[in-house]
């Protein structure tokens, strides 16, 4: 059947092609596609096929401890959620917090950022471009060349990628090639040359080795990684660089490994990731794959408040707004406390509203699940081969800003940012594109929102750096406070309150509402960025950004799903994120037996 | 053959001597006495890797992002050459049915010898489609690789105990794996757990075998005491000096935080020794109360704030009268509750069986 919707061609009469699981991704995902006789996607369906329920647990609980259970809707993006948490509270309870209290939470969300987009560029998507198999045959003197024309990063002697590759190759000599075995390696969509490969895949052990350097500055300030700990009323670490029990708290010793680990930070983003992406970008500049939305329909709420307690757009230093239609002359607001902005629809995901096909904010959320199949499935209810997408299809809501499914992420956050003209982001996007012989449409590709993903990444490792000297000036001024417990107890609440939190997550904007009640939860609603990127279908049909991306890419190899992947994960999917949402009622469904 | 430790070691530099004085301090470390030493030896000389197939379900990946922090082993070292990782969808390179394929791959090649390694836990409700994978349920495709595993491990708290979806009301019927597995399974639990304790579990195996668990599945060696026992806040709990509200004097001197909640008097883990990402710190370090992680069901035992007087009355109405002559009623309180919470633990596992049994 053919169909077009919002300018995108769908026909799903030619062979399906089923991807389930989507690997090196958070969480459970599935992608089904139709590929037309020349092997070019034609229709593309998206499903979360994971389900936790983190609101309805959080119902009847203390506002205080939700930052706890939502950090656990995912340890990657580890944080987060706890942010958004403590925001919406203090944003319905109208808590202030301490200037250091702000800077501290810049300082581990840049720090998430840079370690998040490192780790997602070298172990979750490298290997979409990167042949490790390749690699074996690179030579390493001529590797050397390369990786020194690029960078002036100090791995880079013959020797080195000697070593590198001798370790590779008695690897794959011990035939048991762990997570690489039955892979694509040898498939024509692979360009990068051997050289090229083998600089990769060292990068790729050296980004493993090292990334778990950045995260001790979440250790620092919030005890431990993944999953620090974060405070109502800002954070819970105090500042003592002076007084007897300094060494309890965050004193000299611990700034200067703060200000160490920062260096080091910039130093392996700026010379080896940076670098990388860019080697690897000049292979692909003709893979013009991967658009979908961008361009036409992006959404961010903006992050990195500098002004404590000032979350509007100009104390954000991340650009807020909303692109329609892909009229990039005009950057709409956005308020997520408008009922008419920001609603979920339920159509085509596996819940029920009490009004079919309405779409409801999430300060009136329902989420009632309901499981069940299309009459277009093949398959059993436990065993399915292909979903019907024309029904129910997914865990996952459709959220839509204004009636429109958006794409979120870095990408929008640079277009966003271009379009504002702001030079932070209009700056790097105009060098990349300079030294690439790109033009601007290039960004609204895979290849670009991978490249954006890079550049937020250098973006952020300088801000943390920014973020500390403004925490060392402060400390320096006088001002030790971390934490404001004026409203901490209970009892000095209003009877009702309710509140909106946001954070720009690393895979895109991400929002909190709560409703308390008698000093309890009486509400609680996500809305997530793989939400708005993985969503299904709507009321209208509406594609979201995963299924607009993948329409109309060639695959090389009809059951060989690189190029899937290579799209997908350009977006860093995060699956428990999107489909964590819970009933109200928590009621008891059918289940199965336990042996 | 691939790597053994003895090759990963001498490419870090150090010496067969090193090597043999490694094999020997950790014979004596674990009790075993000098006539284990040349067995070490042995086995960390020949031992080919170990194919490890690591699960995830109902989870948020925290036990993954952990692993891959561990310093030593360097989870490189790990993954290349102490293990085989052959499957594991957060890090594999194939999808769909190639990645799939996998599984029986290694059931036909190694069955009885793998490592099952499970992150997350299976939802009951709904026969299991809160969570499938390759159309299946996590459920049946969790219970078919257990039943040819050699080892299974539980990692973290989700796999463990149930963990934040299993949290009241359990609307999915998040289920541990140990009531929906037929065999033994070694729990390491935490949210996550910590990064070397992961990896601490896992060389173990590799080189000794089996740890020693404890009544609840958990390796003695890392759960074995509480949070408080080692805290090197103790000393102010002794004391009776407290933080009284965050960020106020007290936690500016680092003083104990038993009085805004914290939970290291009924937690049972490593993090006061071990500590978190290279011993920078752990949570009580950096002025936050232990919130119990690994602990079962620790997500419905009151407020992170609220005082452990709930399930730990002894220590309640000493800490606010506590001082160093008090130090030893303390002790006793503590000990006295220990045995009930033994007690009480006892009988949530016989629970535990009967409705695996029952249902």
């Amino acid at each position: 059947m053919a169909a077009n919707v919002q300018g995108f061609e769908l026909d799903n009469s030619g062979k399906r092609v089923v991807v389930d699981p989507i690997c090196r991704i958070e969480g459970h995902l599935r992608i089904e596609v139709n590929l037309d006789d020349n092997n070019f996607i034609r229709n593309a369906v998206s499903t979360g096929t994971m389900w936790r329920g983190l609101e309805v647990i959080l119902k009847g609980r203390d506002p205080r401890d939700a930052w706890a259970f939502t950090e656990r809707i995912c340890g990657v993006c580890t944080g987060v959620h706890a942010l958004a948490s403590v925001r919406a509270v203090e944003n319905a309870l109208k808590i202030d917090i301490p200037a250091n209290g702000n800077v501290i939470r810049n300082l581990m969300h840049a720090t998430l950022y840079a370690h998040d987009h490192l780790v997602h560029f070298y172990h979750l998507h490298a290997l979409d471009w990167v042949d490790v198999v390749s690699a074996l045959s690179a030579d390493p003197k001529a590797t050397a060349e390369l990786a020194q024309s690029i960078s002036n990063w100090r791995n880079s002697s013959p020797g080195y990628f000697r070593d590198v590759h001798s370790r590779l190759k008695k690897f794959a000599e011990s035939g048991q090639l762990g997570p690489f075995q039955n892979a694509y390696w040898g498939n024509p969509a692979y360009r990068l040359p051997p050289e090229a490969n083998l600089m990769a895949v060292a990068h790729y052990l050296e980004a493993l080795d090292f990334q778990k350097e950045i995260v001790k500055i979440q250790t620092l300030f919030g005890g431990k990684n993944p999953h620090p700990n974060w405070l109502v009323g800002g954070m819970p670490c105090s500042i003592n660089v002076n007084e007897t029990g300094a060494v309890g708290a965050i004193n000299m010793e611990s700034l200067n490994r703060v200000i160490q680990i920062v260096d080091n930070t910039i130093d392996f983003i700026d010379n080896v990731y940076i670098p990388d992406l860019l080697a690897i970008a000049s292979f692909y500049k003709t893979w013009t794959y991967g658009g979908g939305l961008a361009g036409k329909n992006m959404l961010s709420y903006g992050d990195f408040p500098e002004i404590a307690n000032d979350y509007t757009a100009k104390s954000l230093a991340f650009p807020r707004g909303a692109i329609i239609d892909g009229d990039l002359s005009t950057i709409h607001e956005v308020d997520l406390d408008d009922e008419s902005q920001i609603q979920e629809f339920v159509d085509h995901s596996w819940y029920t509203y009490g009004t079919p096909g309405q779409g409801l904010h999430p300060y009136n959320g329902e989420t009632n699940p309901k499981f069940e199949l299309g009459a277009g499935v093949k398959g059993t209810k436990t065993n399915i081969e292909n979903l019907d997408e024309s029904a129910k299809y997914s865990w996952v809501k459709a959220p839509r800003f204004k009636g429109k499914p958006m794409e979120v992420g870095p990408l929008a956050r640079y277009v966003i940012g271009y379009a504002q003209g702001k030079p932070e982001f209009k700056e790097p996007v105009e060098k990349v594109l300079t030294d690439l012989g790109l033009p601007v449409a290039a960004l609204f590709t895979t290849l670009g929102r991978t490249a954006a993903r890079g550049l937020e990444a250098s973006w952020s490792a300088h801000k943390m750096r920014q973020y500390t000297n403004e925490l060392i000036a402060n400390i320096k001024a006088g001002d030790t406070a971390t934490a404001n417990v004026d409203k901490w107890e209970p009892s000095t609440w209003p009877a009702k309150a309710q509140g909106h939190g946001f954070v720009e997550a690393p895979r895109g904007a991400l929002g909190h509402w709560i409703v308390i009640e008698n000093q309890r939860i009486a509400n609680y609603q996500c809305i997530v960025p793989t939400t708005w990127n993985a969503t299904p279908r709507d009321t209208q049909g509406q594609i979201g950004a995963y299924e607009a991306s993948l329409l109309d890419t060639k695959m090389e190899v009809a059951d060989q799903p690189l190029e899937i992947l290579r799209t997908i994960h350009s977006f860093d999917p995060c699956l428990a994120c999107a489909t964590h949402v819970m009933s109200p009622e928590g009621k008891e469904l059918t289940s199965v037996k336990v042996r | 053959m691939a790597d053994t430790f003895y090759d990963v070691m001498r490419r870090q530099g150090i010496t067969r001597r090193s090597f043999l004085k490694f094999c020997s301090l950790t014979a004596t470390s674990l009790g075993l006495g000098p006539a284990f030493v040349p067995k070490i030896v042995h086995a960390m000389e020949t031992k080919p890797r170990t194919p490890v197939v690591w699960l995830h379900g109902l989870e948020c990946t925290c036990c993954t992002e952990a692993f891959i922090r561990s310093a030593h082993p360097l989870v490189s070292d790990v993954v290349l050459s102490m293990i085989s990782l052959d499957y594991d969808d957060t890090i594999m390179a194939a999808a769909g049915y190639q990645a799939e394929e996998i599984l029986e791959q290694t059931i036909e090649k190694y069955d009885g010898q793998f490592v099952l390694a499970c992150e997350g836990n299976p939802p009951l409700n709904e026969d299991g489609m809160y969570c499938f994978q390759g159309g299946i349920p996590y459920l049946e495709k969790l219970r078919h690789m257990a039943d040819h595993a050699g080892a299974i491990i539980a990692w973290g708290s989700c796999a463990s105990w149930g963990c934040v979806q299993a949290a009241k009301p359990n609307p999915t019927r998040a289920t541990p794996i140990h009531k929906v597995l037929n065999k033994p399974v070694i729990k390491v639990p935490g949210c996550p757990p910590i990064p070397e304790v992961m990896t601490g579990v896992v060389t173990y195996l590799l080189t000794f075998g089996m740890p020693e668990l404890d009544r609840q599945g958990r390796p003695k060696m890392f759960y074995s005491q509480r949070i408080h026992d080692k805290c090197y806040r103790r000393p102010h709990f002794d004391a009776g000096q407290f933080v009284e509200k965050f960020d106020d004097e007290g936690a500016r001197k680092g003083y104990c935080l038993y009085k805004v909640g914290c939970k290291g008097p009924t937690t049972y883990n490593a993090c006061s020794t071990t500590r978190w990402n290279e011993a920078v710190s752990f949570p009580i370090g950096s002025g936050h109360g232990c919130i119990g992680c690994s602990e079962d069901a620790f997500w419905d035992k009151g407020s992170f704030y609220d005082r452990v007087t709930d399930v730990q009355p002894g220590i309640e109405s000493t800490a606010d009268r506590v001082g160093g002559t008090l130090a030893a009623v303390t002790g006793a309180a503590i000990a006295a509750h220990a045995a009930v919470s033994a007690i009480k633990r006892a009988r949530d596992t016989k629970g535990a069986h009967t409705e695996k049994g029952g249902a």
